[in-house]
Formats: C-alpha cells, structure tokens, sequence
C-alpha cells in the first residue's frame, strides 16, 4: 500500500499553495536543519527540475528556508521566513541547477554552522512526502516519515551487529536502514528509520561506541505542532 | 486496514453495523498504534483548521503571491448574500466556502491537504457549509472527516491521488468522491448509499486534466475547487434519492486509473499543455518566470 493510513489523506496541515512544492520543501529543509544539528550561520539551496522551474510561484524558496529555522508544515511564519533567516544572520544563497535528477522536485541544501557542515539532497515526492537522496555525499535513502538516526561511523566488521544491538536492548524496532561507504574500510553512514523515537541514553550508547564518530536524530513529527 | 476496497468497506461497515467513520477510527488506531482518543484529537484539530480557513478566506485579503488569484469567494459571497444565486443558497454557500480555502491556499495561508493542497477546498466547503445548515457537532464533522479519509484510502491506493501522476480527476476528483460519500453518512444514509455517492462523483470528473497556468495552484484549480464541492453535494443527493452507481464504484476507480496512465505527460501538472499552453495561458507564465519554457 502506496498510502499507509488515515493522515496521509486527510493532511498533512500545511501553509499553501502546493503539498509538493512548498510542504514537501519544508520539510525537506527541517531534515538538513536537523542533520546539522543547530541553527545554521550559512544555507545554499539549488533547485533542479521542476522546482527550479516554479519555486517563486509556489514559495517553494520560503518553505524550505521556513524548514531551515525549523519551522513545521503549517508554521505561519512560512511566508516570511526569508526576511526572518536575514533578522537571524543566516546567509541564505538560493540558486537554479540544470542537473538532470532521478524526480523532478529536487533540492540540494547545504547549512554551516560554526562547527560543522552538512550537505542534504532530497527529493518532494507528492502530498507533502519526501525521499532523502544523500548525506554528505552518502547515497542513503529515507523518508522522514519516522524518528530516523544517521550513524557517520568507519566501515569494520560488527558496526552494524553493535549498532542495532544497541536498539535492540533499548526496545527500538528498525522498520527500515540503508548503508553507504565511501570505500572499504572508510568513512559510512548508516541511517535507520524506526518505529518509536530514540531515547537520550541509546543515542549516548550509540555515539560512544568504538569507530562511531558522530550520531544525528531527525524527527519531524515529534516538533509539529499539529500532531 | 483490513480494506482495500470500496465494497470491502461497505461489506465491513455494514456487518459490524459500524460507520464508515468510526470504523476508519478504530482501523487508523489499529495500524499506528496510537489510542483512538489521539488519533480523533489530530482530526478534530484538522477539522479547526478547515473552519477557520473558511473565515480567512471569506474575510481576509487572499491575494496570491503572484498577483493572478485572490478574494473570488468574497465575490460570490456577496452575491449569496444578495440573494441572486441561481444556485440557491445552500450550494453557493458550498461553492463560496470551497473557493475561500482554495484562496488561503494559495496565499500561502493554513489548509490541510485533503487529500492534495490542490483539491484542499473540496472538502471543508461541503463540510463547513453543512454543519452550518444541519447543525451537526464537531464530534460529527470529525468522524466525517475518518469516512472521507477511508474512501481516499481507497482511490489513492487502488489509483491516484495527484495531479501528477493521474490529472485533476485525481485530485479533483477524488476530492470531489470522498466529499460526497462522507457528507451521504452524515445526512444519515447507508453504508452502501455512501459508495454509490463516490461512484456517481468519480464518474463526472473522469478525463480531467491537470494544467495549471504557470505550474500555480491558481487558474483553473480554484474554481474547480467551487464547482467540485457542488457536484458534491448533487452526487450525495443522487445517491440519498437512491440513485445507484450501476457500474461499481470499484471499477469506476480503475477506470480512473486507466484514463491517468493514459493521460499525456502535458496534461499532468507539467504546465506545457491544456490551459497553460494557451496563448494566455504562456504569456502569464513568461511575465511569472521572464522566459520561454519549451
């Protein structure tokens, strides 16, 4: 089934004008502010495809800088996000890609903050639903739609037996992972979607284990304010 | 759920001696595992949010952000008010409360998607109008708003629900469906008197297509927002005189599907064909984005 339940109908509660264009968009830039942890200082946002096209029309730019500050679907605030990013002294750069992309609304965002860098491309994929293409140059898929945890870790034997071990023992059941490298025995990325969110102390379990180098938590539905 | 039809819906509904509604309730709590009592408030909530979309839109400046739409609900608002509808009262309320949240959408102003942003005023102008003239409580419009979302289950996932996969008779029209079932419950009709309203909807906007000038969620959706919400209510009506869908609204559904696979690429939300390749039509569009588009 294509559509899972009831919410995925009736909703999401959302600022217009398009579920694709500028829902999709917000919540695809709440993911990358998630990703990098804090309030950015510096966003760069491109536009491929049909976004590229038509963000004036839809807000599209808005939204996703809306989602940028972190604001949810149907924050108010949307429409005037760009002028509240400027208030906030976050330089916000918003370009056209010619690209070719797998799905016509595609963005690629990339946020600073003073200690760190993080680089999300993603994709709107109709009624406000959205895929998550890459992080930071890992081809790791997720939708966002679940509490998610992103492990940067190096590639060894038994990460991934301690990793899930961990959400094992915490009662965490994994509806869905995906795992990149950037080369054997390098630098990976496994992102894993589950069905309740993750407690403060498997997060600290997890981030303290041998070759995990960093842990990032995206959950979108946990700050909405409609649900 | 344990559904994917429309007749397993009904079938369902009926021997359970349940509505669609509460059923949609219980069968929602079931697959996310949270208490009915949160899943009805997250509704109730959306509900708040239709009503006081309609009172934006008949009341505020709904001026889109291109400068193409605004302030048509408040027109034909005024003409209700006056007495000179030739629909009569009720539907042109219905048509005037659609058009509003059709416009807070696209003035970037607060909707819930049902079950697109592009058909988001389908479904609180039949149901804000209707409460208004029935006097049915919240608690009602909730459990209406669970049997529209179990007839989109449906189409969605036997079909389309998007302009850009299936045209405007996805959105439209499967709006126009689930407003027309739900609203056939809550006027007190049967299980199965509530499917043949979908059937009798469906079957109008067959073929329609999604080309929107500019790409905008503006020209022509908003006024087939007004008009959906009342073939609408004429479907429930049908449907309440004992009219029935003689082909199963199933089939109906997959007809949809049919003519959306089949439909051409620029007659889904690509903006290159239908009304947004007219020579009006591109001229809005190069004065929007200051170029041609092939």
């Amino acid at each position: 089934m294509r559509f899972k339940d009831v919410f995925s109908i009736i909703g999401p509660s959302m600022v217009g004008p398009s579920s694709s264009h500028t829902a999709g968009a917000a919540r695809m830039g709440r993911v990358a502010r998630q990703l990098l942890g804090s309030q950015p200082v510096k966003a760069e946002i491109v536009f491929y495809g049909s976004f590229a096209d038509t963000y004036r029309g839809h807000g599209t730019d808005l939204a996703i800088v809306g989602g940028i500050l972190d604001m949810a679907t149907d924050d108010l605030r949307i429409p005037d996000s760009l002028k509240l990013a400027e208030e906030a002294g976050i330089q916000v750069t918003i370009r056209t890609g010619t690209a070719v992309t797998s799905h016509p609304n595609t963005a690629k965002m990339t946020l600073w903050s003073d200690s760190r860098t993080v680089e999300v491309i993603g994709a709107s994929i109709g009624g406000g639903n959205i895929e998550v293409l890459g992080v930071d140059g890992f081809d790791v898929k997720f939708i966002a739609m679940y509490p998610t945890v992103c492990v940067y870790h190096t590639d060894r034997p038994g990460m991934l037996a301690e990793l899930t071990g961990v959400l094992s023992r915490a009662g965490i059941n994994i509806g869905h992972m995906d795992v990149d490298r950037k080369q054997r025995n390098g630098e990976a990325l496994t992102v894993i979607e589950a069905d309740s969110s993750f407690p403060d102390e498997a997060v600290a379990e997890i981030l303290g284990l041998k070759d995990v180098t960093d842990v990032r938590i995206v959950d979108l539905e946990g700050g909405e304010s409609a649900t | 759920m344990r559904f994917r039809t429309l007749q397993e819906l009904e079938a369902l509904s009926t021997s359970e001696n349940v509505s669609i509604g509460r059923l949609m309730l219980r069968e929602q709590s079931q697959e996310s595992g949270r208490a009915p009592e949160e899943e009805f408030r997250k509704m109730a909530d959306y509900w708040q949010v239709m009503k006081e979309a309609v009172r934006r839109g008949l009341t505020e400046d709904t001026t889109s952000r291109s400068g193409l739409t605004g302030r048509d609900a408040q027109r034909v608002m005024k003409r209700v008010e006056c007495g000179e509808s030739s629909l009569g009262d009720a539907a042109a309320r219905t048509m005037a409360y659609a058009l509003a949240v059709s416009e807070v959408n696209a003035s970037m102003g607060r909707i819930i998607a049902t079950p697109t942003a592009g058909s988001c005023g389908i479904i609180p102008g039949v149901f804000v109008s209707s409460q208004e003239r029935f006097g049915w409580s919240d608690e009602e419009m909730t459990f209406g708003l669970f049997a529209a979302g179990a007839i989109g289950y449906v189409i969605a996932n036997n079909s389309f629900v998007s302009g850009a996969e299936g045209g405007c008779q996805a959105e439209v029209g499967s709006a126009i469906g689930m407003a027309a079932g739900a609203l056939t419950e809550l006027r007190g009709g049967t299980p199965e008197q509530a499917v043949h309203a979908v059937g009798l909807a469906l079957k109008n906007t067959l073929g329609l297509i999604c080309d929107p000038v500019g790409g905008l969620v503006e020209i022509p959706c908003i006024v087939r927002n007004g008009f959906g919400a009342v073939t609408a209510l004429a479907a429930s009506d049908m449907a309440l005189a004992g009219v029935r869908s003689v082909i199963p609204s199933d089939e109906v559904i997959q007809v949809m599907l049919e003519v959306g696979t089949k439909m051409p690429e620029k007659h889904r939300e690509t903006a290159k064909g239908g009304l947004a390749a007219t020579p009006t039509g591109r001229k809005i569009m190069e004065n929007l984005y200051g170029k041609k588009r092939k």
